[in-house]
């Protein structure tokens, strides 16, 4: 049951060879039972749960959407009303949004049983998801190490099958990176692909909601569902609905698959060079022609990353003043204290360091220095990636430089930043880009990352499709899990 | 580029952040480090280079000029720590 895949999870709930009940019974079950160990989620449902099992049950005897009755976990910062909405922080502990975001209430309206929330880095901002108001997740494969984050809840419900499925965000890496350490596929869209509005904001020209499961496939299925333009988010983009289509084989004859070959001769780890090298090789043995390319600026990636992003960060968190909603200080002297001391306690060390560095980037006299610098390296990456694409329809790539790493082992930010150097620059392109299973090495998994041009999702999401047909990495689950 | 003491300080009041004593030494220290990461965009050729600062620039979505939405004032203030039927209450700020 729990590596059946969403279209055959539909099939056998359509042809009543399963009830939604007790589909969804399967996964509540494992949800409750593996959270302990992973820690992977902040709330579990139940009432609500059992309301939508009954009413995607009636759902599927009329023309009920493919997605009907599939059970699905959001991380938790998408606003869902009535729900606690936490992001991971201490400031929203017990924030309950009147309204749903638009992902939720249109994979809702699509009859997808939400099981729960997922636990996540602070306000999306982590690599590891050890920075988290709620604690700390642990990756599946190995419960020492972490899961990736910031999605990194998201990621390690879906690699224990606590759920076929799971919403993640991603602004530099957050859901491509945790997918990757976990073993499933995990896609960001192009910027604009899917509606921001009600995803709690932290770099509002990075952010973009996306799918975490299994199967490039599901993902597919999932983010058509999601996709879309939403009058209530004026960064949506205004077009044509997209399906995604699988394709009917594995052949990928006329396909050109450019490798940023510079990251992959690069990488230290010579067990993630090798798989990555195979990978590739797999994909020209299904009949693409690989082409070297070269993204002269991607270097500089990182540091114009970390002076946007906490920019964009300083910003949006501005609005936890303490007043209108989140946490509020018991200790205020005057209206100045409330905010400084609201704010100091509600957020956690990551979120102020980042909120300080941006700040500070903002600030008189560092503006065109830091700031305009950095958007300028920005047009520079959009332009490597611009020119690729004239050679190519999709680019290969690595991940993540390393392994899921152990807890605590990376106490210092740099070097957690680095280990976003090649998520980074498609997110500052706005490109839609996905991590899919390659193998192991040591017993973790490791991922492949597909970049594709703008708006062209089925074009990453078919060659990822067309890959695991021929393999069964993405199939692979932890023992302790099975 | 690196910051000290003072300069902390004055980021923090613009970010409206207290930052206790026993911190400042640590968390200067932690920012200098990302500063120092980020010094590396210093030596990129950008003359003549536009900012990119979004990956939409060049439009921007317009709509009609309706009201679509209602008030939500009940449910709002309901969000707030202390508030009454139609303020959000905060510390005495006139003497």
């Amino acid at each position: 049951m729990i590596n059946l895949s969403i279209r055959q999870m539909a099939d056998m709930l359509t042809t009543k060879q399963i009830s939604v009940q007790e589909l969804n019974g399967v996964y509540h079950d494992r949800a409750r039972q593996f959270n302990d160990r992973t820690n992977a989620l902040i709330s579990v449902y139940e009432e609500l749960c059992a309301r939508e099992v009954m009413q995607a049950q009636d759902l599927l005897g009329k023309a009920a959407h493919p997605l009907a009755g599939i059970p699905l976990i959001h991380k938790d910062l998408f606003c869902t009303r009535g729900q606690t909405t936490t992001c991971g922080s201490n400031m929203l502990e017990h924030f309950i949004p009147p309204y749903d975001a638009t992902v939720v209430s249109r994979l809702s309206a699509a009859g997808m049983i939400t099981h729960g929330k997922a636990n996540m880095d602070e306000f999306a901002m982590g690599s590891s998801n050890e920075h988290s108001a709620y604690g700390p997740v642990a990756n599946p494969w190995d419960l020492s190490r972490v899961p990736g984050g910031s999605s990194g809840g998201s990621a390690a419900a879906v690699a224990a099958r606590m759920t076929p499925v799971a919403t993640g965000t991603d602004t530099g890496g957050s859901i491509r990176q945790p997918a990757a350490l976990c073993g499933i596929t995990g896609i960001k869209p192009s910027y604009g692909r899917v509606s921001r509005y009600g995803m709690v904001a932290f770099a509002s020209s990075l952010d973009q909601g996306g799918v975490l499961a299994p199967a490039a496939d599901d993902c597919g299925l999932v983010l058509s569902a999601m996709s879309g333009h939403d009058p209530l988010d004026s960064t949506s983009a205004r077009r044509p609905g997209w399906a995604w289509q699988k394709p009917e084989s594995a052949d990928l004859t006329g396909v050109k698959v450019g490798v940023i070959q510079d990251w992959v001769d690069g990488l230290q780890d010579e067990a993630i060079k090798q798989l990555t090298l195979q990978a590739i090789e797999t994909l020209k043995a299904q009949g693409a022609s690989l082409i070297d390319i070269h993204l002269p600026h991607a270097d500089l990636a990182v540091s114009a990353y970390y002076v946007l992003a906490p920019a964009e960060c300083s910003s949006n968190l501005s609005r936890f003043d303490g007043v209108r909603f989140g946490h509020q200080t018991a200790q205020a002297q005057n209206l100045e204290d409330l905010y400084r001391r609201s704010r100091s306690e509600g957020f956690g060390e990551e979120v102020k360091r980042r909120i300080m560095i941006g700040t500070w980037a903002l600030s008189s006299g560092y503006y065109d220095a830091y700031y305009l610098k950095a958007q300028k390296i920005r047009r520079l990456i959009s332009d490597d990636f611009r020119q690729a694409f004239d050679q190519c329809h999709v680019l290969a790539c690595p991940v993540s430089p390393e392994l899921a790493f152990k807890h605590g082992e990376k106490a210092d930010g740099v070097s957690m930043y680095q280990a976003d150097q090649f998520t980074i620059p498609a997110s500052l392109a706005g490109l839609p880009c996905l991590s899919m299973p390659i193998g192991h090495a040591a017993g973790l998994p490791v991922g492949l990352q597909l970049i594709g041009r703008y708006y062209d999702e089925q074009s990453i999401l078919a060659v990822a499709d067309q890959y695991q047909q021929l393999t069964r990495h993405h199939l692979q689950v932890p023992e302790a899990f099975l | 580029m690196s910051i000290n003491r003072k300069e902390l300080e004055e980021i923090a009041t613009l970010a409206q952040l207290h930052i206790p004593e026993q911190q400042v030494s640590q968390i200067t220290d932690s920012l200098n480090q990302v500063m120092g990461m980020i010094e590396h965009i210093n030596g990129a050729q950008t003359s003549g280079v536009e900012p990119m600062a979004h990956p939409h620039e060049g439009w921007q979505q317009w709509r009609e000029d309706v009201v679509t939405d209602q008030s939500h004032k009940t449910a709002l203030l309901k969000l707030a720590a202390h508030a009454d039927e139609d303020h959000y209450l905060v510390p005495k700020v006139i003497e």
